[in-house]
């Protein structure tokens, strides 16, 4: 049975169905699909800016990305930079959900404001950030002085010193992450009857086995979606590496979509930054086949 | 296995507004099953969640065999507890369900089965043991909620209308599996319903709530013959007692108990049962001005207004056996009469019974 259409005149019925349909097929053609045909492209050829010659050379592009010790470095970088800031998010959106969840007064400004970062572009979240930990003017340089825990003529250098600029990258990307996450977990969490939980005070749990064997587990399919969203947001973002630390000091916080953007629209070099940044796509794509098969498992309990 | 108390048990939800549970005191006795039977809203369940500890009373003492257990969590105070809706843990297994208040309890592993299995048994569900709640039918997730309550053996057991999640049919049989279970158990058991049918036939003893407030106390025989208000009097029968005023004093009378005066005055060819039993007495003969007949197979509804006397068109309605062949042709009017001592007297301003005066002068 086909629906919509008016009888005795089909075409008219099917010719407002491709109206209305036109402009979101538009949309992901052109802004999604060419741009990712191109790239596809140029990871195969010898592309570079300001150059005219283009040739297909094959898989040459990924065997010199793959030989590059800076590109093995962006790679670890931004493993161990997703893992460790899902670990953080995870953990306090867990630990924010509990806590928002029972009524209290002024829950709803409290609510608004932990939803604060996720509104503000990211860009401007991360300057604000830059300036809170500037080498100079950190007001956690002068708060940590004011409280003689450090010395003021040898204050840390938090975007100047690897592991510390490693650290402050997470730390922003978790401030940017946890609220979605924990918007995600108070849905899940208001998901449960609120008979569950009862039920298992009545048999005995204390809160933690509540938390652990009840209340997670029965979370675990809206979980694994906040995970995968983390996890895609965090590997693919490239705007608080960039805007923090443009990938220093010594390439030690370089990630993998900043470095594709260093090589690929700053070294002029757009063969190889498409190739560092397709580079991506099959680990992604594994990921989210994992998480949504764990979700959907889940589900059918 | 413990004697449950409340004493002036009051719980408010909202400051300055009437409490859902006021001022409530009762006990039970050991190994009692005790059914809170009201409307919605009545604050039975409220009643029952702040004994589980699950809500916290505003004012009033709890006390689970003889043991203050106000600042006690629900876990402390050894109780089990069967929701309306089971509760049972989506993503466990019947068996792990079972064994989770267990497990909670720190008992040892090494006794987990035998106990899940002697639990299952009684409730005829160990082959469901590997299944998970949502592959099983309605009726089996009751059993498992009853299996996940007993294996603690509880000194208490709290039931929350566990049976209006099940279609009619199936209530009835569990209804029946639910007393044979508590027959064998002797556990001291609250029972909450809105379903008058259930409380009859499966309580000890009926506790009448409306408004957050105990109307009456009694065995099932106590609040359905000798009524202590208005309030217990129509919402306990079906169809409801009669009730008519007249000036500070209101009468009520059952319908079952409104008959045609032959068969009173024994002229009638009337069933054995029912001559044994209501010949005996004086009556107060009543007229009955039919305006419709409902024929409802084994019984007969008989609606109307009555004819004459202080009363005179006061609806009201009657209820007789099938067995009792007459017509009852709209308009027409009849001969009826209610034996004295089927008569109830209530107060008009406070719906209390009242002791009041004799009958047959007050219809005079």
């Amino acid at each position: 049975m086909r629906p919509a259409a008016a009888p005795g005149d089909p075409g008219q019925g099917r010719f407002l169905g491709v109206a209305m349909f036109a402009p979101a097929v538009l949309y992901i053609l052109l802004l999604i699909a060419v741009p990712f045909g191109l790239a596809v492209l140029y990871a195969f050829s010898d592309a570079r800016i300001g150059s005219t010659s283009f040739h297909l050379v094959g898989l040459e592009n990924f065997r010199s990305i793959l030989q590059s010790p800076s590109f093995r470095k962006a790679l670890r970088n931004s493993i161990v930079f997703t893992l460790v800031a899902q670990a953080i998010v995870i953990v306090c959106s867990n630990i924010l959900s509990i806590a928002l969840e029972k009524p209290f007064r002024g829950r709803g400004f409290v609510r608004f404001l932990i939803l604060l970062p996720w509104v503000a572009p990211v860009s401007l979240g991360t300057i604000g950030w830059k300036w809170i930990l500037d080498s100079i003017y950190s007001v956690i340089t002068w708060v940590l002085v004011a409280l003689h825990l450090v010395k003021p003529f040898n204050t840390p250098m938090w975007l100047g010193e690897p592991h510390l600029a490693m650290a402050s990258v997470i730390l922003v990307h978790c401030w940017r992450l946890i609220p979605f996450s924990t918007v995600i977990m108070l849905a899940g969490r208001s998901a449960i009857s609120k008979e569950i939980p009862e039920a298992a005070a009545i048999d005995g749990a204390g809160f933690w086995r509540t938390t652990f064997q009840i209340n997670l587990p029965m979370m675990t399919p809206i979980l694994s979606v906040a995970v995968l969203f983390g996890i895609i947001f965090t590997f693919t973002d490239m705007t608080v590496v960039y805007i923090l630390t443009a990938g220093g000091p010594y390439d030690s916080t370089q990630t993998l979509p900043s470095l594709a953007f260093a090589t690929g629209i700053a070294g002029s070099d757009l063969a190889a930054g498409a190739a560092i940044s397709l580079f991506l796509v099959p680990v992604l794509v594994l990921v989210a086949y994992g998480m949504l098969r764990l979700a959907h498992r889940a589900e059918v309990v | 296995m413990a004697i449950v108390e409340t004493r002036h048990l009051t719980k408010v939800f909202k400051q300055g507004e009437l409490g859902a549970v006021n001022d409530v005191s009762l006990a039970t006795e050991e190994g009692e099953f005790l059914v809170f039977l009201g409307p919605s809203g009545s604050g039975k369940t409220t009643l029952l969640r702040m004994i589980a500890g699950l809500e916290t009373p505003t004012s009033g003492e709890i006390r689970i065999g003889g043991r203050v257990v106000n600042d006690l969590t629900p876990r402390e105070r050894r109780i089990a507890m069967v929701f309306q809706s089971y509760a049972l843990y989506p993503h466990l297994t019947v068996y792990k369900n079972i064994a989770f208040p267990l497990k909670a309890q720190g008992i040892p592993r090494a006794e987990h089965r035998k106990k899940v299995e002697w639990a299952a048994g009684l409730l005829g569900i160990g082959r469901l043991l590997d299944r998970k709640p949502r592959e099983l039918s309605g009726g089996e997730r009751q059993r498992v909620a009853l299996a996940r309550a007993i294996v603690r053996e509880p000194e208490v057991f709290l039931l929350d209308e566990p049976l209006s999640n099940l279609d009619a049919k199936l209530r009835a049989s569990a209804r029946e599996e639910l007393e044979r279970f508590h027959e064998s158990v002797r556990t001291t058991t609250i029972y909450v319903t809105h379903d008058q049918v259930e409380a009859m036939a499966m309580g000890d003893r009926i506790v009448v709530m409306n408004f957050g407030e105990v109307r009456q106390i009694g065995t099932p025989a106590e609040v359905y013959d000798e009524p202590a208000d208005t309030f217990v009097a129509t919402f306990l029968g079906s169809p409801p007692m009669n009730l008519v005023e007249r000036d500070d004093l209101i009468v009520g009378f059952r319908p079952e108990h409104f008959f045609p005066v032959a068969v009173l005055a024994g002229r009638a060819a009337v069933p054995e049962h029912l001559r044994a039993h209501d010949r005996e007495g004086p009556y107060v003969p009543i007229g009955l001005r039919v305006t419709h007949e409902e024929y409802l197979g084994s019984e007969r509804v008989v609606y109307g207004a009555l004819d004459g006397g202080p009363f005179d068109g006061k609806k009201v309605i009657s209820r007789m056996p099938s067995t009792l062949v007459a017509r009852y042709e709209p308009g027409t009017v009849h001969a009826f009469a209610v034996t004295e001592r089927h008569l109830k007297l209530y107060d008009r301003a406070t719906g209390k019974r009242t002791a009041g005066r004799p009958p047959r002068e007050v219809w005079r």
